[in-house]
């Protein structure tokens, strides 16, 4: 029987429902009981069928103990019961199906953003063919408005892309060539030719389709209680009930009894919470995998961060250029057109930047000279030029005057490399460069400390002047430095022993042992290209620190509103009980009680869909505006 | 070794998980089942040599469970 079928018999049934109300109105008792009769059987049917079905199978189902309370309804003459019970198990299974679904809407709307078509170049002409039919090698065609259908590298042309399906961040992001794209992004506007690297069920964007779906699947330890006292519940109702049939004799409670019988409210009441939550999670841009990793994870107090690449950009940056009688643009161009051979990072860095600034880079340096661990020594444009450290202006013999050194030396304690360029012999200017901590990492660690973390710790290789001045500029707890990948694994170690529950975040690498040690692991996994979605629990897909904040607040809404729902269907479970035993509850209203909490635990979840962590504070904004607003008085 | 993903109608309570799990690990040539509940996929991995996707999703459907699509790989 398909969805559409049940439809139609359940408005059958509702309408020969009506007919019987009309025909009880009007004094037709005769035609009234054949009508509901008849209800009962048109709904009565399917249901029976489905549970012929399991018996065959050897399972014990719920439409079997409604077929059953159902017969014995008929057999005593409660039509009116009947046909009302088989509706509403009927109404109440659609209704069901059509709220879950809104549970999983979440990664539904995920996966319709996969891509279904392509356009490839293969031998010099242009076809449109399915994505699946997309190999490794082909050429492949995106324009403006078009999903990227493979991962890989951009060979010609340029585009704006949004990349929401895999990192959850909708502002737009530039790339061009060697730049990697991603199966399931958008050009938002552009044109770009790509080589397919990674196809089908291979591109990240498949990868993280499949890690949320088990995600989805993977039971959390009170799902895992749930089900085996729903297994317990079920059979031990069907005893109660001869039980009570063989003291009270009363056929009609007996029924009742195994009509409640269904656990429906209580084994969904966990997992829908949990699976609204993931999907909240992953339509952020965080994968958490699991239902038990999202009760860990509202339970941590501790976090561990690494430095570089997780508070840190992990990829130096110029932070400042300033000059001494020459145009800063000129300045960086020299500079950049000088360390365009470097294989120095500090050297490649100003050129990126230079690029980055779009300044044309004409000239060819004459002489290229590397002073190893110093800097460098080149003619550029006719002129005689030198980057590099102090060292290298003192062995060039070229004066520092006391204002340019106080500049060096306070752009270093900000925890900047200066880098000493000189022109002709006369310093020109200093270019900053620096690691720079992440835009978001403050304002994501403060919400962090709002939610309840008492204590966050950061594990670094880097040199303890570097780490104290990210420490401080964070308001870190603590901060150990110059430490190895094994040093890092006992400092978790150690805060588990001490009583802690400790999330490790780093960039997945070198900080694998210690994100396996934590109670739970993050990693950062820009673009999913990393063996740390497979490893680590939590993923943050656009490398971002207020996706993990957002996780935080997310996994203690979930584990709350599961809690909320447990209550609640066990609270009617119970109430049901006491009803039946006080003949207060009978076949029908047993079963509307039964379906409307079913209903209610769901609804209740979908609120988690719609959850932002952003919404807290954004009351306490309104409330502040209140209070000033009263208090003139 | 092939593994079929066969898409389903929502599946509305965990007890069909069950149901279909054990029909399929008890067929022949089946080396492993997962019912995806929440997303509404079967993923079997089995023995191409001894069974053919086709059989396996006319199993499921006899189960009372109809099949919408199916991917085999």
């Amino acid at each position: 029987m398909n969805a559409k079928q049940t439809v139609r018999i359940t408005s059958l049934s509702a309408m020969l429902l009506g007919i019987a109300i009309i025909l009880h109105f009007a004094g037709l008792h005769d035609a009234r009981q054949i009508t509901l009769i008849a209800a009962t059987i048109i709904a009565g049917t399917p249901i029976a069928i489905k549970a012929w079905k399991a018996i065959r199978m050897k399972a014990f189902s719920i439409e079997l103990l409604v077929t059953i309370a159902v017969i014995g309804a008929l057999f005593i003459g409660e039509y009116v019961e009947s046909a009302a019970v088989t509706f509403l198990f009927l109404f109440g299974a659609l209704l069901e199906i059509r709220t879950m679904e809104k549970t999983r809407s979440s990664l539904k709307a995920l996966v319709d953003l996969a891509p279904l078509e392509a356009s490839v170049l293969r031998d010099g002409k242009l076809t449109t063919i399915a994505v699946d039919d997309v190999e490794i090698g082909d050429r492949v065609i995106v324009r403006s408005g078009e999903q990227v259908p493979v991962d890989g590298p951009i060979v010609s042309g340029n585009a704006s892309l949004n990349e929401a399906a895999i990192t959850g961040e909708s502002v737009p992001a530039s790339k061009s060539l060697d730049d990697q794209v991603f199966s399931g992004t958008l050009v938002d506007n552009g044109y770009i030719e790509i080589i397919a690297e990674r196809v089908g069920d291979d591109t990240a964007f498949a990868r993280i389709i499949e890690l949320v779906e088990e995600a989805q699947e993977a039971k959390s330890k009170t799902q895992k209680f749930l089900e085996r006292f729903a297994n317990i519940y079920t059979p031990s109702i069907v005893i109660l009930s001869i039980i009570v049939y063989i003291f009270t004799r009363n056929i009609e409670m007996t029924l009742t009894f195994l009509v409640i019988a269904c656990p429906g409210a209580l084994v969904i009441s966990a997992p829908v919470s949990i699976v609204a939550g993931i999907g909240n999670g992953a339509r952020h841009g965080v994968l958490i995998k699991g239902g038990d990793v999202m009760e860990q994870l509202a339970k941590i107090d501790t976090v561990v961060f690494d430095k570089t690449g997780t508070l840190t950009k992990g990829r130096p940056e110029v932070t400042d250029i300033h000059s001494f009688g020459i145009d800063k643009e000129d300045l960086l161009r020299l500079t950049a057109e000088a360390e365009l051979m470097s294989e120095h990072h500090l050297g490649q860095t100003i050129v990126r930047e230079a690029k980055k600034r779009l300044i044309h880079l004409k000239h060819q340096a004459q002489d290229a000279q590397v002073m190893k661990g110093n800097g460098l020594l080149a003619e550029v444009d006719g002129q005689q030029l030198a980057a590099g450290n102090r060292k290298l202006m003192i062995s060039q013999g070229i004066a520092i005057s006391p204002t340019i050194e106080e500049y060096a030396s306070k752009r270093e304690k900000a925890g900047n490399t200066a880098v000493f360029i000189s022109i002709g012999g006369e310093i020109a200017g200093i270019i900053s460069i620096a690691d720079q901590i992440r835009p978001e990492a403050a304002a994501a660690l403060a919400k962090l400390r709002r939610n309840g973390i008492k204590q966050m710790i950061m594990l670094t290789g880097d040199n303890v002047h570097t780490a104290r001045l990210v420490g401080e500029q964070l308001g870190l707890d603590s901060v150990y430095a110059e430490l190895l990948p094994e040093d890092k694994v006992a400092a978790v170690q150690k805060l588990k022993a001490a009583g802690h529950r400790v999330a490790m975040a780093g960039d997945g690498i070198n900080d694998a042992p210690a994100i396996a040690t934590a109670d739970i692991g993050l990693a950062m996994g820009k673009g999913g290209t990393d063996i740390s979605m497979e490893t680590a629990d939590i993923v943050l897909m656009a490398d971002r620190l207020d996706q993990f904040a957002h996780a935080y607040a997310l996994s203690k809404a979930t584990v709350n509103n599961m809690k909320q729902n447990t209550f609640f269907a066990v609270g009617t479970v119970v109430l049901l009980l006491i009803g039946v035993l006080l003949g207060k509850v009978f076949l029908a209203s047993g079963m509307l009680i039964h379906e409307a909490s079913v209903l209610l635990v769901i609804l209740n979840a979908i609120r988690l869909i719609r959850y932002t962590s952003d919404k807290v504070s954004n009351r306490n904004v309104s409330e502040v505006k209140v209070n000033e607003s009263a208090a003139p008085q | 070794m092939k593994k079929a993903v066969f898409l389903m109608e929502p599946f509305s309570c965990p007890s069909c998980v069950k149901k279909i799990e054990g029909a399929l690990s008890r067929a022949k040539g089946v080396q492993q089942v997962k019912v995806l509940f929440h997303s509404s996929k079967v993923r079997v991995e089995f023995d191409e040599s001894v069974v053919e996707a086709n059989e396996l999703q006319e199993l499921i459907v006899k189960l009372g469970y109809p099949v919408l699509n199916q991917k085999v790989s």
